[in-house]
């Protein structure tokens, strides 16, 4: 048959008009439906933190096409997932869509203060209930203009702060014998100027645990020079260095640290070493370094929506992808535990004002451990433990195992901390 | 004594971002194109060297024997397939091709090899050493500033004293009398992007074995690129050579003052001779 224009006419017509009929259909379907929004960098330099979105999701979804039961009734959830591109404009855009034209009835959101907090704002400033996770406390609440009292109406924050990973790094380091004097490396971001703040951040607490920092200032990230800082260690005779540095950049410095003849003997640096990957890339030079651990397969917490153990959604990991298991897995798992928590205790689930009720009731366990937004160190916060690990040879490849849990005794430690040769 | 080491550092430094720069330079030489996506490029040759090297087993030093020459294959069919489709009396064509296609390149190592950092691990030279005096020199800078300095000095005796160079130096002179005298313009062109992103592949490879490297980091080396070829003078190697030196120095003496300083510095001295010699310290070219 050849197109003719009222063939075509036609058929342009039934394609344009087929959402409007699908959507209508889908409105009176058995289960009503409830829309969730979520942020999180697939793409761009942050895209380490969202590598395991399709393989939480998949289980996720799995619970929440069979519907969550809330007073008697089932509800389906659809998560419409968006990529903020590891860019906060466009974390802050796609998060107006989900609340303007996706109209989502909640929303969710992880991985850095560059994807948490430019949503969590939309959030707040739409009244749309927020809960996000995967950022230290204080860039979320400070960062965002909040004081320890006056705090957030919609918007909800779980994860551990920066006074928990100084007692974890503190605690870690008090097992050794090593001198304390302390090199103090932080970029000039949102994490290095939070860790490095003077009132804030690392130099206090590290005074008064006697403890000499040496911090010779902000750098610029992206750095490929980091001679100074070492000849300014090498000079104080550091035997530790800690910092909170992105990836590129500790492996730059570590490189340049033996070059310069550099032999610390601990070296203690936040997010650059929490994916086995960046410690693969450094090769013999990765093993011993030491990091901060929010999640393992050794937390002794299951999941409230799928009751599979760390230990199982790890492993599952692995075996669905065969990447190792990185520590926000546990993180992007336990987000949607609470979302269907709120669903199930919500009084309705479609009313904006009934789920924020419901988050700032949620008192529950996950599997980072409990979630309870009564409990925090400030309003619409609450912490998860926190302990330290090392990367330490396992047969052939590494493993994380925790040396450190003064805070949280109730994850077991797995291994004692070695100096590094 | 500090100081001294500082300098030392910040000169070999500089070696790298001359062999950032010398691709740029080469290619706006000759044909007056700005590469904005020669800092993917490099990324690009850094990634196909690690390719070759998980694939083949050998160092990255030896991956440059075949990763030089891809990218040398790379450049000739670009130039000759994209960029000389646009190319003309408007510097902007041309300019905005780049623009787009360090996007395209950008995304597609980040389809194909993810955003995990990635480092050219060279399992020796990574942490060697050697003791001068009182300072400690890393053989992998040291490598890197010499092998800036060969290249320069190949590219500059390439430039005067062959052929290739002539039919060069022609066609940057005068593309239509170039033309009328029996040069391709099109195969010149084609030549002289071949050679420039040869350049790129060691500059890439170089790149990878002293940092970690993911698909978003073209850009800043992009930018100390474009500066040390504008503080040396547009189209003059071995000004290239001077405008990366003098930057690593600029860098690394902010950076002895604060490490807040290190780049900034290095942008204030750039700012500071464009002020004062806009056309950069050697100018081959008028404008």
């Amino acid at each position: 048959m050849t197109p003719t224009r009222r063939c075509f006419l036609t058929t342009v017509t039934a394609a344009l008009a087929a959402p409007a009929i699908l959507r209508t259909t889908r409105a009176y379907a058995a289960n009503p439906v409830l829309r969730v929004g979520h942020v999180s960098p697939r793409t761009g330099p942050l895209a380490g933190f969202a590598e395991a979105d399709d393989y939480i999701l998949e289980a996720v979804n799995a619970k929440f096409s069979a519907g969550i039961e809330n007073n008697g009734k089932r509800w389906q959830i659809e998560v419409i997932s968006k990529d903020s591109q590891s860019n906060p404009n466009r974390a802050a855009e796609v998060a107006s869509e989900l609340i303007l034209s996706d109209e989502v009835d909640l929303i969710v959101a992880a991985s850095t203060p560059d994807t948490v907090n430019p949503v969590a704002d939309q959030a707040e400033l739409n009244e749309v209930p927020c809960i996000t996770t995967d950022c230290p406390w204080q860039p979320y609440y400070f960062g965002r203009g909040a004081t320890p009292d006056q705090g957030f109406d919609y918007t909800y924050h779980f994860f551990w702060g920066l006074e928990d990973v100084i007692a974890a790094f503190l605690d870690m380091w008090g097992q050794t014998g090593v001198a304390k004097t302390v090199g103090g490396l932080f970029p000039n971001d949102a994490d290095g100027n939070a860790w490095g703040d003077a009132e804030m951040g690392l130099p206090k607490p590290l005074a008064a645990a006697g403890y000499d920092l040496i911090d010779p200032g902000r750098y610029q990230p992206m750095s490929d020079d980091f001679s100074n800082q070492i000849n300014a260690f090498k000079e104080a005779g550091c035997q530790i260095v800690t910092g909170n540095m992105i990836p590129p950049d500790f492996g730059t410095f570590w490189s340049q640290a033996a070059q310069q003849g550099f032999q610390p003997k601990i070296v203690t640096i936040g997010k650059a070493l929490l994916f086995p990957s960046v410690i693969e890339a450094l090769g013999e030079r990765g093993i011993g370094l030491s990091s901060e651990v929010w999640w393992s397969p050794h937390h002794p917490f299951a999941s409230s929506l799928t009751a599979a153990s760390a230990a199982d959604l790890a492993h599952g990991y692995t075996q669905a992808t065969g990447r190792p298991w990185t520590q926000p897995i546990g993180f992007k798992h336990a987000l949607f535990e609470v979302v269907a928590d709120v669903v199930a205790r919500s009084e309705d689930p479609q009313d904006y004002e009934a789920n924020l009720a419901a988050i700032r009731s949620t008192d529950m366990n996950t599997i980072v451990g409990p979630v309870n937004f009564s409990a925090g160190p400030v309003k619409n916060v609450t912490k998860t433990p926190l302990v330290a690990g090392q990367w330490q040879k396992d047969g052939d490849g590494i493993a994380l195992e925790i040396v450190a849990n003064g805070a949280a005794p109730v994850i077991p430690t797995t291994a004692k901390l070695a100096e590094l040769a | 004594m500090d100081w001294i080491n500082v300098l030392i550092q910040g000169i070999l430094l500089g070696g790298l971002y001359a062999l950032f720069a010398a691709g740029l330079s080469l290619i706006f030489g000759v044909m007056r194109l700005v590469n904005i996506a020669h800092g993917d490029l490099m990324v690009g040759a850094a990634y196909l060297g690690l390719t070759t090297c998980a694939t083949l087993g050998v160092t990255p030093l030896v991956s440059l024997l075949l990763v030089v020459p891809a990218m040398a294959g790379i450049g000739y069919a670009l130039q000759r397939v994209v960029l000389n489709r646009v190319m003309g009396e408007d510097i902007l064509p041309p300019l905005l091709v780049t623009f787009g296609l360090s996007v395209i390149l950008q995304n597609t190592l980040l389809l194909g090899y993810s955003a995990d950092p990635q480092k050219l691990s060279t399992k020796v030279l990574d942490t060697a050493s050697v003791a001068v005096g009182p300072f400690n020199l890393g053989w992998l800078p040291v490598l890197t500033f010499a092998v800036a300095v060969a290249l320069i000095w190949a590219l500059q005796w390439m430039f005067y004293r062959t052929a290739l160079g002539r039919a060069f130096r022609a066609t940057s002179d005068n593309q239509d009398i170039a033309q009328l005298m029996g040069l391709n313009r099109a195969h010149v062109f084609g030549l002289a992007m071949a050679l420039a992103l040869a350049v790129t592949a060691v500059a890439g490879i170089f790149l990878g074995m002293r940092t970690a490297f993911d698909p978003s980091v073209g850009g800043t080396r992009l930018i100390f690129g474009f500066e040390a070829v504008i503080i040396g003078g547009l189209g003059n190697l071995w000004g290239t050579l001077a405008g990366g030196i003098l930057l690593g120095v600029a860098q690394a003496v902010g950076s002895k003052i604060d490490p807040g300083w290190q780049v900034l510095a290095g942008h204030v001295v750039f700012l500071a001779i464009l002020a004062v010699r806009p056309k950069g310290f050697f100018p081959r070219i008028e404008a």
